[in-house]
């Protein structure tokens, strides 16, 4: 298996600047400055296909085309480490064992882009890999790495890390933006793009972790090369952070286009459902996108086998598919209640909207409160209807995504999941009796 | 809505708030990271330095501090403290134990932890032991799901939890706390 971010995770003292360099680290960066122009870079990001790994996949080096270069205006390069989606953990996990890999991409991308000033926006739950970082960017100033002329190349860099206070809805980029400003982090409207208008109003692109950390491979091995691993437009490798009822949950990077069977089931990675329960339900890509009951997780409707890439998790679109989204890869045992999982999701998405448009702020409540009435074995049939019938009236018309992001779970449950609804109607007691929850004692988790 | 919106209450008696000199120091480096005119930018930071120091809750003259600080009003200050999760506008006591409660938490069992914790140190969620040492909060996805159930207490978390590991760590806490444990680690605002 091709590795490429994790490649020498386990090497021990890798999070220090030398135990980096002597695997490679910063080969990138020099390569970048002395051999490359701003633009070569962009161009390479291109070729290789890369797509933003925050969620959304959408092409890196388009992305970094748009940005807005008028003379004279600072331009800024904002790394979203806000990490919050349910399932996801993989950035948390790369910052903290390889706090070098996105310090050199920071450096390599905010030189392609023209950036003098940048910043790590870090969830503030993570002080801890705050400091790391802050001691690791230390690091780089004293070898010459960042601040004035680095490596002689008259190319000069600030870099910070910028810790938030504790909301989901910061990890949207206009609302990290605002954050980033010392407001409260409400969803900008849009246009204006970020890559016009963003960080003080000046031009700004914000990428992911795992997006910022690919780019001093891709410069490495060239934009084609990159583009070779993985299958069609999913190019490259990808952090799939593995959670809920499996044997080995954890960090695993595949080669986009692994078959889900052998990634669920293999074990190289999740090593299969815990206590040889039966699947009953993947959440693939973070809490926010559809859930998809095993069998059409494993295979799509026209039966083919599904692999891990974004083109083969939509297929189907909602009706039978779902996404690939952040890598958040959640699985659920045949004990798992949907619907009170459902309820626990949607409770979520209600405490984390920002306030600002009602049909999110009022729809999320109201949703957490129709769920709340089938584990109290309240509920009714119409219920269902009319959770299907607010979820609807979320999607579609509010500042910023979490709104779809709170939407997709109750639409997907529903959709595949109708009768367990119904059931809980007819048999209240069924709900309460549900085991769903049990203590952990012998699990042995496997970081790969 | 952030739930601390709510709780929030004035607190006028005490007004001679001093930062210690080197949270003064780590306060200035820090708003340097930000362009000439930008330094309102520091305000999440400086916020987290201030729970630090202030026994890990921000009244509001704490608050009107920062705001003196950074040059900007304290309504500024206070509308950011009540949006985010993290800063605690009541006092809470020296240990915050922060459980997730989200899915892939909720799924291994990070109810049975919470109800727990409630039986052993008989307070409810959001309340503070008499003794004022304790402080239970449940909070959402702490990015920790494959080490689920999870607590956080300070910069610290604690991962795999099963009930018994809790009591050990409940017990721990109780021994060895003699100060606020903060999310910015003391130790971090001194070097
Ligand atoms: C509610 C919400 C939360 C988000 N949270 C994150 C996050 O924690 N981390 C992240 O990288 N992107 C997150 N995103 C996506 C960002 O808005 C943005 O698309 C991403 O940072 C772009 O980087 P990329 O192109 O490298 O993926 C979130 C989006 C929404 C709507
Ligand atoms: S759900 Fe608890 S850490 Fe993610």
């Amino acid at each position: 298996m091709k590795r490429l971010l994790l490649q020498h995770i386990d090497v021990p003292g890798i999070d220090t600047l030398s135990v980096y360099r002597e695997h490679g680290g910063y080969k990138a960066l020099e390569k970048a400055l002395k051999d490359m122009k701003p633009d070569d870079i962009t161009e390479e990001v291109k070729k290789s296909g890369l797509r933003g790994r925050g969620g959304a996949g959408f092409p890196t080096g388009l992305k970094w085309s748009f940005l807005a270069k008028p003379e004279g205006v600072e331009r800024y390069l904002v790394c979203n480490a806000d990490e919050s989606e349910p399932g996801t953990f993989k950035d948390r996990f790369l910052m903290s064992k390889i706090p070098h890999a996105l310090i050199e991409g920071m450096i390599v991308s905010s030189f392609a882009l023209g950036a003098k000033t940048s910043y790590i926006y870090i969830r503030g739950e993570l002080l801890y890999v705050y400091h790391i970082l802050e001691k690791a960017i230390a690091e780089a100033y004293d070898a010459g790495l960042l601040g004035k002329n680095i490596m002689g190349s008259g190319y000069s860099l600030d870099l910070y890390v910028h810790p938030g206070g504790g909301a989901y809805i910061c990890g949207e980029e206009t609302a990290l933006i605002e954050s980033l400003e010392g407001k409260r982090g409400n969803p900008r409207i849009k246009p204006p793009f970020p890559a016009v208008k963003g960080l003080w109003q000046s031009p700004t692109v914000v990428n992911n972790v795992e997006t910022i950390s690919a780019v001093p491979h891709i410069v490495n091995m060239g934009g084609d090369a990159y583009a070779a691993i993985g299958v069609g437009k999913s190019t490259g490798t990808k952090l799939i952070s593995a959670c809920g009822h499996i044997k080995k949950p954890g960090v695993y990077e595949i080669e986009l286009g692994l078959p889900v069977e052998e990634f669920l089931f293999s074990d190289e990675y999740c090593g299969g459902i815990r206590n040889d329960k039966k699947l009953k339900a993947v959440v693939a890509g973070g809490s926010s996108v559809p859930i998809l009951p095993g069998e059409l997780f494993l295979k799509t409707a026209n039966g083919e086998p599904r692999l891990m890439s974004y083109e083969s998790l939509s297929d189907g679109g909602f009706a039978t598919g779902t996404m690939l989204g952040s890598g958040g890869f959640i699985v659920m045992d045949e004990d798992t209640s949907v619907v009170k999982n459902l309820w626990n999701f949607t409770r979520f998405y209600h405490h984390e909207s920002c306030g600002q448009c009602s049909p999110c702020r009022e729809g999320t409540g109201w949703m957490e409160k129709v769920l709340h009435k089938f584990l109290e074995g309240h509920a009714n049939m119409n219920d269902i209807d009319l959770l299907w019938d607010i979820q609807s009236k979320i999607e579609g018309k509010t500042i910023c995504p979490l709104g779809e992001a709170a939407s997709w779970p109750v639409a997907s449950a529903i959709r595949h999941f109708r009768s367990e609804f119904e059931d809980y109607v007819k048999n209240p007691q069924k709900i309460k009796d549900v085991k769903h929850y049990y203590r952990v004692n012998n699990l042995d988790p496997v970081i790969n | 809505m952030p739930d601390n919106y709510t709780g929030y209450k004035m607190d006028t008696n005490n007004t001679n708030i001093n930062f210690s000199e080197e949270a003064l120091q780590l306060m200035h480096k820090i708003m340097r990271r930000y362009p000439e005119g930008r330094q309102k930018s520091a305000i999440l930071p400086l916020l987290h330095i201030a729970q630090a120091e202030s026994e890990g809750w921000l009244s509001a003259p704490v608050m009107d501090k920062v705001a003196e600080i950074l040059k900007v009003q304290p309504i500024e200050v206070y509308e950011v403290a009540s949006f985010y999760t993290m800063f605690n506008l009541k006092p809470v006591g020296k240990c915050v134990i922060e459980v997730c409660r989200t899915g892939p938490c909720w799924l291994l069992g990070a109810e049975d932890i919470v109800k727990f914790i409630e039986r052993k140190l008989n307070i409810k969620e959001g309340e503070t032991t008499a003794d004022g040492m304790f402080t239970l909060k449940t909070v959402e996805c702490l990015a920790s799901c494959g080490s689920a159930p999870m607590m956080q207490v300070g910069e610290k978390y604690h991962e795999h939890l099963t009930c018994e590991k809790v009591d050990e760590l409940l017990d721990d806490y109780r021994v060895n706390t003699n100060e606020h444990i903060s999310h910015w680690a003391k130790d971090k605002i001194k070097a």
